[in-house]
């Protein structure tokens, strides 16, 4: 499901960051193609499946995984969830995160619920969409489905479904940029000061 | 994550006076997000869990103490209430040593509620915590006021070009107050009425640039002449002290102030009413008008739990606000 990509030689630079193209719009695209495909495999026969997207990055992706899954197999209802409230560093002395809504417009119980996001790092975001998930109810199961898996975990946490592998150095920052044109989606690394 | 991380570079919330237009609308904002959790099953996140909210309530008051209360519970947070009576400030101890006392137990947050204009802003001076005010004398009372704009806003879309009436004995009214300074921040025109014996000359300058956007009644129909919003204020006896009375009877100021079905007429069409509660039936509402489908009273209520939410939320962590901006891992 993926393998390791290296990051290939296109640059951009500001005056604090390099900032190079990992993965361009036709590889986001058969990136999620592949994620698709992978739940299809999985959840051959469910008529209980449920996308969640992690705000604000997982959101998009949701929406995208569903149009293919509407094409592929049968709707599949999205939600949306916020953690800012769930994150365990907000007594860093950091600014105060955005606080967005949570939606989940269809029950909890007896469903199978795959979380969806950009990056999957250190682990705790996904830690935290759990609790805030769980809050509203008992899932039958919860899976993850992430378009980029960048490694240093810091919790015990593990994607189901996995787009690409990205071998990083934890002071790069990943970014996925998926917007309304499927034509300028990318993924991108920068170096540089953290801003 | 840099977008959406902001600083709210106020260690307390004293006062409207004190927040630019941006930064109330940021409150409201905020205030929007934590509406959803009032209406889940488990109404709790974790996000103050272990902090200490306490209130400091030592003027008269439950609806303004329980949603503060229950603000600080659904965030977690344990919240303790100390009252009036029955507290040490009944066996005559000062303000001030009731402000050390309880910053010795070190909560989070003090939220302070008395009968002293600057109150609020005292206790901040003398302890560690982050300090609301919910309520000082006759000076301010900040959550009121964001409550009643982001109801205002919820129900006309926004707030800039509206014309909003506000009713009552203004000269006591803290309310009064801070709703001037954060409706004219935001672009809406404020028609103050009030008998000429409860309305301060020259409360215009309150509005600073915006006194421009202030005008004074002393007629309601004057006043709620194409009004969006008509905000009606309790009658404060128990402020207004001994001696002559500002006005001869309550009949009286019921008839010349006070909202009915007929008067409300005046107003448009769509206008909706606001109280800040609770109110006097029949002195400076009609129960039939407090009753109607035109009024706001019970969602001022329900929003008002998310904005507290909101303070708490921004206000509620322990340490300094950094100095440099950057991400959260």
């Amino acid at each position: 499901m993926g393998g390791v990509t290296r990051p290939r030689a296109m640059t951009a630079s500001d005056d604090q960051h390099d900032e190079r193209v990992v993965l361009d719009a036709a590889r986001v695209a058969s990136s999620l193609d592949a994620l698709t495909e992978a739940i299809v495999t999985r959840h051959r026969e469910s008529t209980a499946l449920a996308l969640v997207g992690i705000r604000t990055g997982g959101l998009t992706l949701a929406h995208r995984i569903a149009e293919r899954l509407s094409a592929k197999t049968r709707a599949v209802p999205v939600g949306a969830i916020d953690i800012a409230l769930y994150r365990d560093d907000l007594f860093e002395g950091l600014p105060r995160p955005q606080v967005g809504s949570t939606e989940l417009p269809f029950a909890l119980p007896g469903r199978v619920v795959v979380l969806v996001d950009d990056v999957l790092f250190t682990g705790r975001t996904v830690r935290a969409a759990l609790d805030a998930l769980i809050d509203h109810g008992r899932p039958r199961a919860v899976e993850l489905a992430v378009l980029v898996d960048r490694g240093h975990r810091e919790l015990p946490i593990q994607a189901d479904f996995v787009g690409v592998s990205l071998d990083t150095s934890r002071d790069e920052q990943v970014k996925v940029r998926v917007g309304a044109d499927p034509s300028q989606d990318r993924v991108v690394i920068r170096t540089g000061r953290r801003s | 994550m840099s977008k959406g991380m902001r600083h709210f570079p106020h260690r307390h919330l004293l006062g409207i006076e004190g927040l630019s237009a941006e930064e109330i609308t940021q409150l409201l904002d905020l205030g929007e997000s934590f509406l959803e959790i009032g209406e889940r099953p488990i109404k709790k996140v974790p996000t103050l869990r272990g902090r200490t909210v306490i209130n400091l309530f030592l003027e008269a008051s439950t609806r303004t103490r329980t949603s503060f209360e229950i603000a600080a519970k659904r965030l977690s947070a344990d919240a303790v209430n100390v009252s009036g009576s029955g507290s040490s400030t009944s066996k005559g101890e000062t303000l001030l040593d009731t402000a050390r006392n309880l910053a010795a137990m070190r909560p989070d947050v003090v939220v302070i509620r008395h009968h002293a204009s600057g109150a609020a802003e005292f206790v901040s001076r003398h302890i560690d915590a982050a300090v609301v005010n919910a309520g000082d004398g006759t000076h301010e009372h900040p959550t009121q006021a964001l409550l009643d704009a982001s109801t205002i806003r919820h129900h006309k879309g926004t707030i800039g070009g509206l014309e909003i009436a506000i009713v009552g004995d203004i000269e006591h009214s803290r309310v009064a107050r801070s709703n001037l300074y954060a409706l004219t921040r935001l672009g809406a025109n404020v028609r103050l009425c009030a008998p000429f014996t409860m309305m301060p000359r020259g409360i215009e300058s309150m509005a600073g640039e915006h006194r421009s956007r202030v005008s004074t009644h002393h007629r309601l129909e004057s006043a709620l002449d194409g009004a969006d919003v008509v905000m009606m204020l309790r009658i404060q006896r128990e402020r207004m002290g001994d001696g002559p009375g500002r006005f001869p009877t309550n009949r009286e100021y019921s008839r010349r102030f006070g909202l009915s079905p007929r008067t409300l007429e005046h107003a448009r069409p769509d206008a909706i009413v606001m109280h800040p509660g609770p109110i006097n039936r029949g002195v400076e509402m009609d129960p039939s008008v407090a009753d109607s489908g035109r009024s706001v009273v019970l969602e001022q209520v329900t929003r008002g739990v998310a904005l507290r939410m909101a303070v708490l939320y921004l206000l509620g962590a322990a340490g300094p606000i950094p100095s440099d901006s950057s991400d959260a891992p």
